[in-house]
């Protein structure tokens, strides 16, 4: 039936087994095991479907092995492994095990050819991961977790919906490229919509972003750093197997690229602005399945692979930050460079990275998608991806690495980030270092053959031009003390909507419904209640329904029913 | 194909596999006896069980894509002789109830230990093998009398075997005086409608039956028979009303053979109940669409409903898995009541699906009672926390029960509401939704219990042993995989289903 065993198999068997695994040390061990089992299953199979399944007369295919899923795939398995390195400290096995379930879910996602198939995964990931919220143990940790589940179970709920109604109106799970229609004329349309809604809410997309900064600063240490690699990746993969060459999405992807930098300038948490910054990374790549072209496409899984990395990278070093101080607030660190110099180092890479510093990796695959917006002729939406790439640098490049490590000093004095973070922050560091300097093995991996010299003198010469405008005006901003400081306080986003405004106007509203409402469910509720004292009464324990009844009652039953079916029997 | 076969043509072991299925149990009772040591016993009665789970896999293997096996006895052709025969319907009841019998017995092992006394022990296994000697008879068996005599010898020895639980509570002796009394009844109707069937026909082969009433047409005794047969192997599948017998025999009978009899039992009951429906009475005809309409389904659903808001408010949990058996085999004879491919099918794989679902149910509070000697909710608060290996299958069979999607539960309530569907009845496709629903809440009540109570003061309870954890987990695993991975029993159930659709001609050839 398999022909290659999907590697979600290993991880959940895997998952399984870790529970039983008493020795902490030991227990960390073995988990890192499964990532590699699994990318060595991905790196041997060749391209290809590998493992058919039926499921109620659907032909389910789990092992799809393409140029595409399989960079998805390979860069799933290493966040994976340098996660679980990074979180080779915890005794908690419910972490390491839905940190296990959460990569094995997003990874069968990936390889799957079917939608009935990704729906599963889908929901997978979303309860997998929602433990690594949870593990926090704090009431608001608990509160966002709920939050987090509900939009990313609504988002699979939308998925299957849209599924259900495809397959009735085109007769295909395929999970494949399809076209977005632009007018609703049929089921098939609304089922198209409903499914690029789906992918939209789990990649953030805006308006539909703020689970994102809810709910990624508020997990674990850990937890964030497997958070920011898998779930909104996955649905960049999702969107671009079935929706490339969508033109909105250029226009939703630069949207994307712009509103999150405003929020990261002014934001505290350190995490959160990470989590800013994500949103906008993500923008780019929305871009690139935009625009469509093998070249945007290819930009697009560089820059997801490149992204999950360095992101990883920066959510690891603000991690190790707060490990040891405790908070992760600008307002409250600075100075810390004294005394963790190597995690300011890593820092500092991921940064660089995610500024696109030229010889790093964000670099090589940012470019590809720059270049690709300009040579379709979008000039507006690639002014808009230069502007945004200035804001990165700004916000993520200079203002992370700037207020946790240097600024005005904190006065706190914490110890070196222990050495299996320091060893998984320098394993992504060299990682993305190694792909700035030779892009040749990620241009090898990409779905579509590369072309693509990134190291063109107008290349660098444009991008460090645009970095070193930002840093300037950083450096002015800050000079004359114009720069928002970091301060505590709570940003609104388009979230107060959600959170404020509908609930108030819904408020209005529910004075008058309510007095009808609670005339009406008060009706309902004292005839429920009525109705299950009655039930009690006849079904309750000691209820004629449960009594045991005497033998001859039986016996009459028995005859009486006799006697009925011979009368049916008679009369027909 | 039977006419033209000779005497002694089944000469290898693999032509006399049908015999030794019902041989290699039915011998394993004497000798038990015989020897009279306990533990020989239950190795013996375990090996045996092994022996025929082996032998119902190989027969479902050979007729899983369509076909029949025919065994003469004796070599004898039928219809003087009597006539083993085994097509995918009966071959999927076979693979269940040797599976359940495989793995009741390790779980039997500590749970007859503690609950009956060390003397009755080899009985108790003789008896075992006995019952399970009748089961395996009454479905393989291709003679309608045949049927009758594997019937008794399967209720005669469950009665003992419910009498067995008076070590923990005398009220077993009053239940299997009713099971003795109500049983006796339904096989008495039962042998009455064969009597008259015999009396038209000249016949007790099945598809000899079949074939002369297919015919010749029927006349008032056939269908006389037809009302005697549906009711007496109604009252043995607990069909409601005739269902009342049940919660008392399933509550004090000692766990292992609750077990038993509520993965096996009612199903071989609603075997036999299919292929004289349709296998030997022709479902076309007026009379049986007309029973099928005006007292299978209203009673299926009364069940589905009444049994269930029983469940709801028991306070013992054995008692209220009793109940919810009972609202369970209403789905299945709903399905029957559907007369579509999808409603046979959802039934045949409904009996599966539930037989794993409640096995596992049933030790799973058969665990718990070794443990804390009681399965009354007051008694088990918190066990979860306490004991979580014991008490995570349970949980995984609730669900199952429940029929959420990825347990076996849901592929069965899927095939029955699609068969809804089929017909235009979408009214009862919502009704099996909404009963579903009450199974939400007597599971979620168990759960709340073993979960969100606090356990009381200083509860140490050890896990139950490992002969009880690992029947058990292999069954929770069961409920999962065949939720997920459905060739198996949907395969074998669809093709059953169209065996049995094609009537009597698919007796007849």
């Amino acid at each position: 039936m398999f022909d290659v065993l999907p590697p979600f198999v290993i991880y959940l068997i895997g998952a399984l087994i870790l529970p039983f695994i008493k020795a902490g040390n030991l227990r960390s061990a073995y988990s890192l095991l499964i990532p590699l089992i699994g990318a060595w299953i991905i790196w041997n199979a060749p391209i290809g479907e590998h493992a058919q399944m039926a499921f109620f007369g659907f032909d389910l295919e789990l092992m799809r092995v393409d140029k595409l899923s399989r960079i998805f795939g390979l860069v799933f398995s290493l966040a994976a492994f340098i996660g679980l390195i990074y979180a080779w400290h915890l005794r908690d096995w419910v972490q390491q095990t839905s940190a296990l379930l959460y990569a094995g879910s997003a990874i069968g996602a990936v390889f799957v050819g079917d939608m009935i198939s990704l729906f599963f995964f889908w929901e997978g990931t979303a309860i997998a991961s929602v433990f690594l919220i949870w593990a926090r143990g704090t009431e608001g940790a608990y509160h966002t977790g709920m939050r987090y589940l509900i939009i990313q179970i609504g988002s699979g709920v939308i998925l299957i919906a849209g599924v259900a109604m495809h397959y009735h109106a085109s007769g295909s799970i395929a999970f494949d490229k399809m076209t977005l229609p632009m007018s609703i004329s049929s089921i098939g349309d609304i089922a198209l919509w409903l499914i690029f809604l789906s992918f939209g809410i789990k990649c953030a997309f805006p308006l539909l972003h703020n689970w994102l900064q809810d709910a990624y600063p508020a997990a674990t240490v850990t937890g964030t750093v497997f958070l920011s690699a898998f779930t909104t990746k996955l649905a960049v993969y999702a969107l671009a197997r079935t929706f490339p060459g969508t033109e909105l999405l250029i226009y939703i992807g630069a949207i994307m690229t712009l509103f999150p930098i405003f929020y990261a300038v002014i934001e505290n948490d350190l995490r959160r602005v990470l989590a800013y910054s994500l949103n906008n990374q993500l923008g780019f790549m929305v871009v690139g399945i935009g625009v469509g072209t093998e070249l945007a496409l290819n930009g697009t899984a560089a820059h997801a692979f490149a992204h999950i990395l360095y992101k990883a990278l920066l959510f690891m070093s603000v991690g190790a930050v707060l490990f040891r101080t405790g908070t992760a607030k600008g307002s409250e660190l600075g100075g810390l460079y004294k005394t963790m110099p190597l995690t300011m180092i890593f820092c500092v890479i991921g940064a660089a990275s995610i500024s696109a510093f030229p010889l790093f990796s964000g670099f090589v695959a940012k470019s590809l998608i720059l270049s690709a917006a300009s040579h379709e002729h979008y000039y507006v939406v690639w002014g808009i991806l230069l502007f945004a790439s200035a804001g990165v640098f700004h916000h993520s490049g200079i203002k992370i690495p700037y207020f946790a490590f240097f600024a005005h000093d904190s006065g706190k004095r914490p110890k070196e980030a222990p050495m299996h973070m320091l060893i998984a922050m320098g394993l992504a560091s060299f990682v993305c270092i190694y792909v700035g300097v030779f892009p040749k093995p990620l241009y090898d991996l990409l779905p579509y053959p590369v072309d693509y010299e990134a190291y063109t003198t107008t290349h660098v010469i444009t991008q460090l031009q645009l970095l070193f405008a930002s840093a300037l005006a950083f450096t002015v901003l800050m000079r004359t003390k114009i720069y928002p400081p970091e301060l505590k306080s709570v940003n609104l986003d388009f979230d107060v909507t959600y959170r404020k405004w509908l609930p108030s106007l819904i408020g209005y509203l529910a004075i008058v419904v309510s007095a009808i409402f609670h005339g009406v469910t008060g009706f309902i509720n004292s005839s429920a209640v009525k109705i299950i004292k009655a039930l009690h009464h006849s079904h309750g324990p000691d209820g004629s329904r449960a009594a045991s009844w005497p033998t001859g009652a039986m016996v009459l039953n028995i005859a009486l029913l006799l006697g009925f079916a011979l009368l049916v029997i008679y009369v027909s | 194909m039977a006419g033209t076969v000779s005497p002694h043509d089944a000469k290898t072991l693999i032509e006399q596999l049908p015999i030794l299925q019902v041989l290699v149990p039915f011998c394993t009772a004497p000798l038990i006896v015989l020897i009279g040591n306990r533990h020989m016993a239950w190795l013996l009665a375990f090996v045996a069980s092994v022996i025929s789970l082996v032998i119902s896999y190989v027969l479902l293997t050979q007729v899983y894509g369509g076909g029949f096996i025919s065994y003469q006895l004796g070599g004898w052709a039928p219809p003087l002789g009597i006539e083993y025969r085994v097509d995918a319907a009966n071959a999927l009841v076979m693979l269940l109830i040797s599976a359940i019998a495989t793995l009741t017995l390790p779980f039997a092992y500590e749970s007859v230990k503690d609950e009956i006394k060390a003397k009755d022990h080899t009985l108790f296994y003789a008896c075992f093998m006995l019952c399970y000697t009748g089961l395996m008879g009454v479905v393989i068996t291709g003679d309608a009398f045949n049927v009758f005599v594997f019937l008794e010898i399967s209720s005669l020895s469950t009665y003992v075997l419910v009498a067995q639980g008076a070590g923990r509570d005398k009220r077993a002796l009053t239940a299997a005086y009713d099971y003795l009394i109500m049983g006796t009844i339904g096989a008495t109707f039962f042998v009455i409608g064969i009597g008259f069937l015999f009396m038209s026909t000249g016949t007790l082969n099945m598809a000899d039956l079949a074939d002369r009433i297919a015919n010749e047409g029927t006349n008032r005794t056939i269908r006389a028979g037809f009302a005697f047969i549906i009711v007496g192997m109604g009252l043995k599948a607990a069909m409601y009303p005739l269902h009342l017998w049940l919660p008392k025999a399933y509550t004090f009978a000692p766990s292992a053979v609750t077990v038993l009899l509520s993965a096996t039992s009612t199903k071989m009951a609603i075997y036999v109940l299919l292929r004289f429906l349709f296998s030997v009475y022709n479902p076309e005809f007026i009379f049986e669409l007309n029973v099928m309409f005006l007292v299978f389904m209203p009673l299926a659903l009364i069940a589905m409903f009444s049994a269930s808001f029983v469940a709801v408010f028991q306070v013992n949990f054995k008692r209220m898995l009793a109940y919810s058996s009972i609202a369970q085999i209403g789905y299945m004879l709903l399905g029957i009541a559907m007369f579509n491919l999808s409603g046979l099918t959802g039934t045949m794989v409904h009996m599966f699906n539930h037989g794993i679902t409640k096995a596992v149910l049933f030790m799973g509070v058969g665990a718990l009672v070794l443990r804390t000697g009681s399965s009354f909710y007051n008694n088990l608060n918190g066990l979860g926390r306490v004991m979580p290996l014991t008490v995570a299958p349970i949980v995984i069979g609730g669900l199952s029960l429940i029929g959420v999607p990825g347990t076996a539960g849901f592929v069965s309530k899927w095939m029955l509401v699609q068969a809804a569907f089929e017909n235009g009845w979408w009214f009862i496709a919502i009704l099996i939704v909404l009963s579903s629903l009450l199974a939400v809440v007597y599971v979620w009540r168990a759960i709340e219990v073993l979960y969100l109570s606090e356990p009381a003061q200083g509860t140490k309870m050890a896990e139950a042993p490992m002969s009880m954890l690992i029947p058990m987990w292999i069954l929770a695993i069961a409920c999962i995989w065949f939720g997920v991975a459905t060739d198996l029993p949907l395969g074998a159930a669809s093709t059953a289903a169209e065996v049995l659709l094609s009537g009597s001609f698919g007796m007849v050839e």
